[in-house]
């Protein structure tokens, strides 16, 4: 080999280098406080999906849960980090903050989860992403399984807050009869004694609730101690593989309405979720599985094109090439997907609550808002 | 709405309102002997919580975890005294606020550390698990009305400790004129470790009592302890009575307002929208009552201080 191909190579390799992290990702998501193990998983999935993929630069930061703090990371990745992509925000009060903003400076931001009404209908934008779902849907499918069951006295309830209003909306859109009850909780709300009391009180023959994170783990306790004995229906924020280990027995048998589970029969989830427990040495919950699928969406989009290339790295993300978890996965006009939605039911394997798959309950789902977005 | 509902809204706020009073009692205690904002009050009710859950894990007795929960919680608080509490009594109340807002933090990222981001388990034990059936046909879990006669039981045992032992006595001193105990030979230093322990264990219990039927997660003090801090300005600051009273009265109108301002609204508008403003207006329920009582008596119920 002589001095010139050695530096011929050298130089090649300083240049392959130059382009290894030549995109930056910036994933802001919730690492602490009450809310931090959705942020974690939703982290892991992510750094999974990406693992190999040299030429990203994968930057992460802890937004705790609080609007102000998620907009001032995102202000510092796309000003001095000088991201491409943003990517990871949990909650959809965080969202609306930071989306808006990230996508009118000419970033990509693509949803590992929040995915509220606005940023599917009148607010939504070309370079905005849902991999997850639409707020809604999870919440459609327990109201169309709700009037598949034969239900006709449902209580339901949710947090007064946007996505606890999206919540009781979606249900209801799908279900359609009478209710027995509409109560909107406080967010963040520990006790749930007058509402079990007035659920017992109102003879409903069902109960639907949309309570995330230690929220649904305060009600579902309660509610096995009460007494009261009606079946339980929900979204599957309130039973991901995390938190139904606190709530033991009495999440049992509880169905909720999901587009993922860890027995969904596609080979890419069977290697998914085998690489994280793998990797992590516990169970994925849907938020890991969202994660791992943006990960993937974004790395078949870099493989056809450069967020600089804005129209065809936008045209590659759109097209969504890549092995979903979920199966079947495509974008609408308004940039959310089009996917079945099932239902779970809470089972324990061995030691491990978890849940299994029985149903599915809307095939082909998209989102009750895309007509109000203007792309087409 | 049927009576029977109604009643057990009733036992429902009662139950609310004792718990919150084992967090104020200690709240308040703290506040009236050293004249000390403590925030970090509602992470040593997670303490106890997590001690209660990791011990009722390990061996299984519910009766194991509510002692290691009181001793953890009154641990960490004697701790928390010795090396930082203790420089703040002669600040004022913004260092206050600023130290034990920093501990509220070193404990929530602390417990992270040792037991993960994932929300632990903590059940009921069997002997107190299901329901009974009350006199007029109420039918009413059986832990909660547990959980009444231990805080009734408590606010008895803090009532005995404050009037007919020597502690008590030093307590009430230390509230009134803590230089002359001083003087008289009270080591006060001592005292004030033991006020802020005993605080500490009650926030402790009252994280352990509550465990079993709510979440036991990292941040999960800090809600309870805005509630404490609004039962302790109602009842009067540094008034264990005025604790007892105000978490009653906080606890039963959350209670009764989440259930009658709903219904109240359902008579003028559609059920929807009189769920979203009845429960919107519930939430403010308890701050209106803290602004009414500041005007009728801008001390408190039975607060003695300006």
């Amino acid at each position: 080999m002589s001095i010139k191909t050695l530096l011929a190579a050298a130089s090649l390799a300083a240049l392959a280098s130059a382009t290894q992290a030549e995109v930056k990702v910036g994933m802001i998501t919730t690492l602490s406080g009450g809310g931090a193990s959705l942020g974690i998983d939703t982290r892991d999935g992510f750094l999974l999906g990406m693992k190999g993929a040299s030429e990203v630069e994968v930057i992460v930061e802890d937004d705790q849960q609080k609007p102000d703090v998620a907009v001032q990371i995102a202000d510092k990745m796309i000003q001095s980090d000088k991201v491409d992509v943003l990517t990871g925000i949990v909650w959809s009060n965080l969202a609306m903050a930071v989306v808006p903003a990230a996508t009118a400076q000419g970033k990509f931001y693509l949803s590992t989860n929040a995915a509220p009404a606005l940023l599917a209908g009148k607010g939504c934008h070309p370079n905005y992403f849902a991999v997850s779902y639409q707020n809604d849907n999870l919440h459609e499918a327990a109201g169309a399984y709700a009037k598949d069951q034969g239900y006709t006295k449902p209580f339901i309830m949710a947090p007064n807050y946007p996505a606890g209003h999206d919540s009781l909306n979606g249900f209801k859109r799908y279900y359609g009869g009478d209710l027995a009850g509409e109560v909107f909780t406080q967010l963040g709300q520990t006790d749930y004694a007058a509402e079990i009391a007035q659920i017992r009180a109102s003879g409903a023959d069902a109960v639907f609730f949309f309570l995330p994170g230690g929220m649904g783990i305060s009600f579902m306790k309660q509610y096995a101690g009460s007494g009261v004995d009606l079946p339980l229906l929900g979204p599957a924020f309130s039973f991901d593989q995390n938190i139904l280990q606190a709530v033991g027995d009495a999440a049992l048998g509880v169905r909720n309405g999901s587009n993922w589970s860890k027995d969904l029969d596609v080979p890419a989830n069977a290697a998914f979720v085998e690489a994280f427990e793998a990797e992590y040495g516990r169970l994925p919950s849907l938020y890991a599985a969202y994660g791992y699928d943006t990960a993937h969406l974004l790395r078949s989009a870099l493989d056809v094109a450069q967020p600089s290339d804005g129209d065809a790295f936008r045209a590659a993300l759109k097209s969504a090439d890549f092995d979903s978890v979920r199966g079947k996965f495509s974008f609408d006009s308004n940039n959310h997907p089009i996917q079945d939605i099932y239902i779970r039911e809470v089972i324990k394997e061995g030691d491990v609550f978890t849940n299994t798959l029985v149903a599915t309950a809307i095939t082909d789902r998209s989102s009750a808002y895309v007509n109000d977005c203007t792309m087409k | 709405m049927t009576p029977i509902l109604f009643a057990e809204q009733v036992l429902n706020g009662l139950q609310s309102g004792v718990m919150l009073f084992l967090m104020a009692a200690g709240l308040t205690l703290i506040f009236g002997v050293m004249g000390l904002i403590n925030l970090a009050h509602g992470a040593l009710f997670m303490v106890g919580a997590f001690a209660a859950a990791s011990v009722a894990g390990a061996t299984g007795s519910f009766l194991l975890a509510l002692v290691a929960a009181l001793a953890a919680a009154a641990g960490a608080g004697a701790m928390v005294e010795l090396l930082v509490i203790r420089r703040l009594y002669d600040r004022d109340h913004l260092d206050q606020v600023l130290a034990t807002f920093a501990l509220i933090l070193i404990f929530s990222e602390g417990t992270r550390w040792l037991f993960g981001s994932f929300p632990l388990y903590l059940d009921v034990p069997p002997w107190l698990g299901g329901t009974v059936l009350l006199p007029g046909g109420i039918e009413y879990p059986t832990y909660r009305l547990a959980l009444i006669a231990v805080g009734l039981l408590v606010a008895a045992g803090l009532w005995w400790l404050n009037t007919c032992t020597r502690l008590g006595i030093r307590i009430r001193a230390g509230e009134n004129d803590r230089e002359m105990i001083a003087a008289l030979g009270v080591d006060i230093g001592k005292l004030y470790t033991v006020v802020f322990a005993l605080g500490a264990g009650l926030a402790g219990l009252a994280g352990a009592l509550v465990g079993p039927i709510q979440s036991v997660q990292v941040g999960m003090g800090e809600p309870v302890l805005i509630l404490a801090f609004v039962v302790i300005v109602i009842g009067g600051i540094g008034s264990i009575k005025g604790a007892l009273v105000g978490g009653l009265l906080v606890g039963l109108t959350d209670t009764l307002g989440r259930l009658l301002l709903p219904a109240l609204f359902r008579l003028f508008t559609d059920p929807a929208s009189a769920a979203s403003a009845g429960s919107a207006f519930a939430s403010m329920a308890i701050y209106i009552l803290m602004a009414a009582v500041l005007i009728w008596r801008p001390t408190g119920l039975y607060g003695a201080r300006a």
